[in-house]
């Protein structure tokens, strides 16, 4: 140690004493710089390795290498090929240190030539100033590609300002406004079929309207006209009361239908079993009543049932009176309602006879005491005729005792015939707005000769006899039958206006009724004042049959069931029914149907379709009746043969009560 | 007879409706009409106020549905008067277009 202390000290020294000079040898005198030189010889640390002079010879290489001492140098990952961890091979070395984002971009990036045609800068680029002229090369290039564009100002930190401003922001104000909500109504509807069906019905009406609108200019005159089928328009009702007029009436009747319940039951349904005991006869059960008080004092007539409407039924009001005559009322009567009648239509002259057209069934044609004929629509609202024939357009001057509708004429037009007691039977026409009149033939006294007071035979001339009845052929169209106050009955051809096909002697004092038989075209009956009906075949000049009644017969009626059954009405408040087929010589039937005794019975009808028959007496009463089975008896049927139908029948079963008359009178005669 | 053939002759429909009316209501038996219009308000009646909105009330109900049920099956049907027909009495209704009348009846009496 001394040694290596000595050698150092020897090298400090020589490098010292070169420094300062060499004052001394081996200087153990130095002056002031021993203490410096003291503080500059080494200290040895305590631990630090004692190595020998080879081992501090030793060279150590230094190298250095990219390799990240922090990067982990083991990290591992599961293989699942090898199903081990296995290490990876390859770390990442690179250890960031500093990052710094910036926002230069290249001047030929897509996003620097983006932003350049944003700002409209000139493609190529903008430098400073002094790259001018390599810039000029460039901005010759730009200024083709940019023809028209301003040249931009260049921007930089010397010259680029910036000013910013705000306008003056005006203050808001909100502002609204709001319409007035339309009305609103709540509505609520089911649609049903027959909903829809209603408005589908209106619409075709609506069509219908206006094309009648269309027609309906051009067609003003023909107002009238065949009128009598078109429709009158009801005129506006005010009042509200009116348009409960149809419900008031089926209200009406549905409270008759109660109060009568009985009535109606028995009409409908009673048939009276005790008949099945009363080996031929029959009788008649009264049903409903009709009356109408203002028609009191009147008496009944003329009865027609109505052929459309089977429960329809007219009754004609007058007298038969002479000195009584007033006034008179056409009334319709419907078996729906028995208190009060359907239609009324008051006249200033009693009605004697009426009749309903077949087809059209509010035509009416009346005949009056006073000699006119008149024709009401019942679909009108006035309570006038349509039609009426004065004095001047021939009107009978003796009463009307029979009127009757005819088919249409060539023209069409309706007509009807009437019989009159001045002895013409003349044919009426509903021409527009006239009746049209025609004679059609006159009843003159043919062969009546009167002795004169010398015994001459003087023949009578231009004297008529009074025309009382009449009824038309059913099938044939122009042959006819009129009855006469004088007890005959004429055979008349509408063709011949003078002469009569035949006479019949019929009855002592007038024919009051007249009547072909609805099956047998040949037989007719007749009735009159001298209480007989007899019954004839047209081609046979005496009765076949006659009948005493012992009274005054009024009306007699062929059932329209059975050819053989018929029904008269006597003044003694009877009716007699016969069927010849069950009884050739009695009535099967006589049953008085009046309470009081004085009434005279004075009309009666078959109903066409149900088995009652309307009577009419003398004080204005109708009384309706239901005829008992005995009385409605249709031929019997033989065992093994069908039940034959149809009037075949009853013509077939007329024939042969016939011929079992003509043959004794054929071999009589 | 004087004052009859005197008599105006009037327009049918305005005098029938009064008289059928009074006619019904002289019947044996009924007790009451009721005339109600479409929307169930009764503007004519022989009752009494309360019974009257009672029945106009029902009634109508019972009208609607008898008459949709009918039309429904046949739309050109239409119903012409219902009878509900109870104990003590009978009510008949007859309905119209824009009206029905009810009558109350008691038909035993």
């Amino acid at each position: 140690m001394s040694t290596f202390f000595s050698q150092t000290n020897m090298l400090l020294m020589s490098v010292w004493s070169c420094f300062f000079g060499q004052d001394e040898e081996d200087g153990t005198e130095m002056g002031e710089g021993d203490e410096w030189m003291q503080g500059k010889t080494l200290i040895k640390p305590l631990d630090q390795l004692d190595l020998t002079e080879a081992e501090l010879k030793e060279e150590f290489t230094r190298i250095l290498t990219a390799n990240n001492p922090h990067a982990p140098q083991n990290i591992v990952r599961y293989s699942f090929k090898e199903r081990s961890y296995k290490p990876i091979s390859s770390v990442d070395q690179l250890a960031v240190h500093f990052v710094l984002e910036g926002n230069l971009l290249h001047q030929d990036s897509d996003e620097a030539r983006r932003q350049r045609a944003k700002q409209g800068l000139p493609e190529g680029g903008e430098d400073a100033g002094d790259v001018e002229e390599g810039g000029g090369e460039e901005r010759a290039d730009s200024v083709e590609s940019k023809v028209g564009k301003k040249e931009q100002k260049i921007t930089n930190q010397f010259n680029f300002s910036e000013r910013a401003s705000q306008t003056l922001n005006n203050p808001l104000r909100e502002r609204g406004c709001q319409t007035e909500p339309p009305p609103r109504a709540n509505f609520s509807a089911t649609a049903n079929q027959w909903e829809i069906y209603d408005v589908y019905l209106e619409v075709l009406q609506k069509q219908e309207k206006n094309k009648e609108k269309a027609k309906a200019v051009p067609k003003k005159d023909d107002d009238k006209g065949r009128e009598l089928k078109t429709f009158l328009l009801f005129p506006p009702q005010s009042d509200d009361i009116t348009k409960v007029a149809k419900v008031a009436k089926i209200i009406e009747r549905m409270v008759n239908q109660n109060t009568f319940d009985d009535i109606a039951q028995d009409f409908k349904y009673f048939e009276d079993a005790s008949d099945e005991y009363r080996e031929q006869e029959g009788t008649l059960l009264p049903l409903w009543k009709f009356q109408y008080d203002k028609a009191k004092r009147l008496s009944v007539t003329a009865l027609c049932w109505n052929e459309s409407y089977k429960d329809l039924f007219a009754v004609g009001l007058g007298s038969y009176d002479f000195t009584k005559q007033g006034r008179g009322m056409l009334v319709f009567y419907s078996l729906k309602n028995s208190t009060f009648p359907e239609y009324i239509y008051p006249t200033t002259s009693g009605i004697l006879c009426l009749d309903i057209h077949k087809h059209l069934p509010y035509l009416v044609a009346v005949g009056f005491y006073d000699g006119c004929v008149a024709v009401y629509n019942l679909k009108e609202e006035t309570l006038q005729p349509i039609y009426k024939s004065t004095a001047k357009s021939g009107k009978h001057t003796d009463p009307v005792w029979q009127v009757k509708w005819q088919k249409d004429d060539m023209d069409n037009n309706h007509n009807f015939f009437s019989v009159s007691s001045d002895g013409r039977v003349v044919s009426w026409t509903l021409v527009k707005n006239e009746l049209v009149f025609t004679d059609i033939i006159k009843l003159s006294l043919a062969g009546a000769v009167s002795e004169g007071p010398e015994g001459v035979q003087l023949p009578i001339m231009g004297k008529t006899s009074c025309g009382t009845s009449f009824d038309f052929h059913k099938q044939i169209d122009y042959l006819f039958l009129v009855g006469t106050e004088e007890g005959k009955i004429h055979k008349c051809s509408k063709a011949y206006s003078s002469q009569f096909l035949e006479t019949y002697n019929a009855h002592n004092m007038a024919v009051d009724a007249v009547k072909w038989n609805h099956f047998h075209t040949k037989v007719f009956i007749s009735c009159s004042s001298d209480w007989t009906v007899k019954i004839w075949d047209h081609t046979i000049k005496t009765p076949m049959f006659t009948f005493d009644l012992n009274a005054s017969v009024g009306d007699v009626a062929w059932s329209p069931y059975s050819s053989t059954v018929f029904a008269a009405v006597t003044t003694d408040g009877k009716v007699h029914t016969f069927d010849l087929s069950i009884n050739k010589y009695e009535a099967i039937c006589q049953q008085p149907v009046v309470a009081k005794k004085k009434t005279k019975l004075t009309h009666i009808e078959f109903n066409p379709v149900y088995p009652i028959i309307i009577v009419g007496d003398d004080r204005g009463y109708v009384t309706s009746l239901k005829l008992s089975p005995n009385l409605r008896k249709k031929p019997k049927e033989k065992k093994g043969q069908e039940l034959p139908k149809g009037p075949e029948v009853e013509i077939a079963k007329m024939e042969k009560l016939l011929s079992l008359l003509r043959e004794p009178e054929n071999s009589n005669a | 007879i004087a004052t009859f053939l005197g008599r105006k002759l009037q327009p049918r429909p305005q005098n029938e409706v009064e008289e059928t009316l009074k006619r019904i209501q002289g019947q044996k038996g009924v007790q009451g009409i009721i005339i109600v219009n479409a929307e169930g308000i009764p503007i004519k009646t022989t009752l009494d106020n309360s019974s009257t909105v009672q029945y106009a009330g029902l009634i109508h109900q019972l009208v609607m549905k008898a008459r949709s049920t009918v039309r429904d099956i046949d739309p050109q049907n239409d119903l012409t008067f219902l009878r509900v027909r109870s104990k003590k009495n009978e009510i008949m209704i007859a309905p119209d277009k824009d009206y029905f009348l009810i009558v109350i009846q008691n038909p035993s009496d």
